[in-house]
């Protein structure tokens, strides 16, 4: 009998062929892997959100390993000596051995907080890009609103994982939670009880958060998230407009090979620069807060920074108390205003945005193509007044830390943040609008004259002007013929046009050898044999 | 009242119980009667009354001779001849102690640069000797709290619980101000609770006990001699000794505040420059 004879260069044709046959996956898959992808650096702030979400989910599951969502009073016995002794909840005392005695807990720790951070920092640098180039147009304004949600549950999630350990910061946080439901008027008090099973802080909370951070929220977060990018397949990216772009097609490149290698590269860039923030900066170092107690509050408590916000508007708010006098009285206290209200309004307006958008352009077109910051003044605008809105309140958020470090009287702090409040945003939105106008005005004028070229010429009357080198044909005068206005980056200098010789690729460091620049045959080089030392003539 | 002369009044009164002696013992009488009465009341008043100059009777320590000079030629523009204090510039420190005077002028915080909201921390004009005979001065003449003797921190060797302690007493009392990590925190108007990083047990427990600028005074019914030296203990070997992981740098323990920061400067600043070098590589 003759032996087969193995061809191993036919193995995984064999293997893909045997799979093919069986599951008929080959059709399916060529479109999936050939889809392209349009590339822009920009494209890929969501990515950061996505893949340091990856982390949190990784890193969330190692902890959850060693935790403990009891309230149930411990004594503490371990490592840590400053705390021996000492009454706390096992909630913290099981964070305490996670940091100290657990193998890298500390640093997965460090780790999932700081993807914390990075998570809802990206997706608020995401929404900014998606904001200010119009994205969220039809026909994408779903994803929009699910973008806003996702921010919303990242914000409910940070905010369950920061009062998990049960240190002093994280129990502060949530007497501020607590204030916030009873300030609700009519069912505060009812829904305060509810989530705290009773009077605060009760024995309950950390179990009920326990199970809304690991499980619900993180659950709710995976849907979406889901959702979002399948949205995102299915209408296809949006893309800058550009030679051969336009609102029915994507150019770009394919998933597979190399869109998905530089994704898994960027991957890797997430995840690295986590463990790199994770191993250096030490954040939220419950040890030295101690275990809640409702007695002890540290001064510069504050919220994580996607929180402080919320903060910062109430630390404004003045202290009008409403009293109506129905019944025994009810009373809406100031609090209800920025951190009830003012949430909503947060999360409301920016869902509903592109219809209020479509709905004063009047347009109810699809569209694929984005539109530059300064091609749609007004949006920008807006978007750079609800930008330094938020800029203000968060700083604010964190007033007293900037009062004492920069040696500002935090009254003066606080009164800057009001009068800042109700005047920078508006005279952002002034300054947006009319930086959007210039913008537009100066590449307008390019395309209608020319690009400078930096050379000066003297007419015969003895008037000097610029010499303007056209971007595209010329009249039978010589003056350009106007180009249209296409939304896109206009070359504004001659060595974009080739005049100078290309400019040197390369990001970090050249990788490729500067071309020689075009010489003048009018003037012809000086070389060197045809050069002479000046010397002083001794 | 319109009798002749009181002294008639007067001696009707005593009449009544006797028959009506001669002219001149009622004359003597009356005179020695104004004497005793005068001298009772002079007597009364010498034994009560603080003499004009009995304090140039004590006799000042050399320490407090060389303070007093240094006084009368640093302190006494604000706080006044005799440090009884200036209307609108200085406090009186009679009664303050050598602890406070240690504190403020051994932190450089006396004397101040200028009336602000609260004195700044800066070099201190005067050695630790002239720091030494200042404090004595001022509490030779006034008295007050004194920073005891001996050593101000407990042995956590030989007394464990002592760091524990003075962990809880520290989040209970000091904190809210200081902060948990003790990087100091913003008070109203300017004012401001200092960072704990630099002081020593000395100064740390004369604040404690003479409640200098806008600290309350945690006097010794409020905090034990023993309690402030659990509280120091903790201070120096917990906060000062940075004996804390997690990284490289704390951030300087402003909590959420400095993390905010560092995830839009470090981090997001990194990514995006790596999104800018894996978007470019087209």
């Amino acid at each position: 009998m003759k032996r087969r004879k193995l061809d191993l260069a036919q193995v995984p044709a064999n293997i893909g062929k045997g799979l093919d046959d069986r599951y008929q996956a080959a059709t399916p898959l060529r479109g999936l892997l050939n889809k392209v992808f349009p590339d822009h650096w920009s494209f890929l702030l969501g990515e950061i959100a996505l893949f340091s979400f990856v982390v949190l989910l990784l890193s969330g599951v190692f902890l959850t390993l060693f935790f403990d969502p009891s309230m149930k009073e411990v004594v503490y016995d371990g490592p840590y000596t400053a705390l021996r002794g000492v009454e706390m909840s096992a909630a913290y005392e099981s964070s305490l051995h996670l940091s100290f005695e657990v193998r890298g807990g500390l640093f997965m720790r460090q780790m999932h907080h700081w993807a914390a951070l990075l998570f809802m920092a990206s997706i608020v640098i995401h929404m900014a890009r998606i904001f200010f180039t119009g994205a969220f147009r039809k026909p994408r304004e779903a994803n929009w609103t699910i973008g806003v949600i996702l921010f919303l549950l990242g914000f409910f999630a940070g905010f369950t994982g920061y009062s998990l350990p049960d240190d002093g910061l994280s129990g502060t946080g949530l007497r501020i939670a607590s204030a916030i439901m009873l300030s609700i008027p009519v069912i505060g008090t009812w829904l305060s009880a509810a989530v705290f099973g009773g009077e605060y802080p009760g024995e309950l909370i950390i179990g009920r958060f326990y199970i809304a951070h690991v499980l619900l929220i993180p659950g709710g977060l995976l849907a979406l998230i889901a959702a979002h990018l399948g949205i995102v397949f299915k209408q296809k990216h949006t893309q800058w407009p550009g030679p051969m772009r336009t609102n029915d097609n994507v150019v770009g490149e394919r998933m597979f090979p190399r869109y998905a290698l530089k994704q898994g590269g960027f991957f890797m860039a997430v995840f690295g620069t986590i463990a790199l923030m994770a191993g250096l900066f030490q954040i939220n170092p419950i040890w030295l807060f101690g275990p809640y107690l409702a007695s002890a509050v540290s001064s510069a408590s504050q919220p994580d920074w996607y929180v402080m916000f919320m903060d910062g508007l109430v630390r404004l708010m003045p202290a009008w108390q409403i009293d109506i006098p129905i019944g025994d009285g009810y009373v809406i206290p100031p609090l209800f205003w920025p951190a009830v209200v003012g949430l909503g309004a947060l999360f409301t307006l920016p869902m509903l945005y592109p219809s209020m958008e479509a709905r004063r352009l009047k347009d109810h077109k699809s569209h694929h193509i984005l539109q530059r910051p300064r091609d749609a003044p007004e949006r920008t605008g807006v978007g750079a007044m609800a930008f330094s809105f938020f800029f203000i309140a968060t700083i604010s958020g964190a007033n007293d830390v900037i009062a004492d470090k920069f040696h500002i009287s935090l009254n003066a702090m606080t009164w800057a943040g009001r009068i800042g409040l109700v005047l920078i945003p508006p005279l952002a939105y002034y300054l947006a609008v009319r930086i959007c106008l210039g913008l537009q005005q100066h590449d307008r004028e390019v395309l209608a004259h020319g690009v400078e070229t930096g050379i000066i010429r003297r007419l015969p009357n003895g008037k000097f002007e610029e010499v303007h080198q056209p971007l595209g044909p010329v009249d039978d005068h010589g003056h350009p013929i106007p180009l249209e206005y296409a939304g896109w980056v206009v070359p504004k200098k001659m060595n974009r046009l080739g005049a100078l010789g290309p400019a040197v690729k390369g990001f970090f460091f050249p990788v490729e050898k500067p071309v020689e620049a075009p010489v003048s045959p009018a003037v012809p080089p000086v070389t060197g044999s045809s050069r002479e030392e000046i010397t002083s003539g001794r | 009242m319109t009798s002749d002369t009181p002294a008639g009044r007067r001696f009707r009164v005593f009449t009544r119980r006797r028959s009506a002696p001669s002219r001149a013992r009622r004359r003597i009488g009356a005179a020695v009667r104004m004497l005793a009465a005068l001298a009772l009341a002079g007597g009364v008043y010498t034994a009560f009354a603080p003499g004009a100059f009995a304090e140039d009777d004590r006799q000042l320590s050399t320490a407090a001779q060389e303070g007093k000079a240094l006084f009368d030629n640093s302190c006494i523009t604000c706080h006044g001849r005799n440090a009884e204090g200036v209307e609108g510039r200085g406090p009186s420190l009679i009664g303050v102690g050598s602890a406070s005077v240690e504190f403020q002028v051994g932190t450089g915080r006396m004397p101040m640069t200028r009336q602000e909201a609260q004195a700044e921390q800066k070099r201190p004009v005067f050695d630790e000797t002239q720091t030494k005979q200042l404090g004595q001065y001022i509490q030779e003449i006034g008295g007050g709290p004194e920073i005891p003797a001996g050593s101000l921190t407990k042995d956590v060797e030989s007394d464990p619980e002592a760091l524990a302690k003075g962990g809880e007493l520290f989040r209970l009392n000091c904190a809210q101000c200081h902060g948990n990590v003790g990087a100091g925190g913003a008070l109203s108007s300017g004012k401001f609770a200092p960072s704990l990083h630099d002081p020593t047990a000395e100064q740390i427990y004369g604040a404690m006990l003479t409640g200098p600028q806008n600290m309350p005074v945690f006097g010794d019914n409020e905090l034990t001699p023993d309690e402030k030296q659990e509280i120091i203990t903790y201070i120096t070997t917990q906060i000062q000794n940075d004996k804390d992981p997690g990284g490289l740098f704390n951030l300087g323990g402003y909590g959420p505040a400095t993390e905010g920061l560092a995830i839009f400067v470090v981090g997001i600043t990194i990514l995006v420059f790596a999104a800018l070098w894996i978007a470019g590589k087209s």
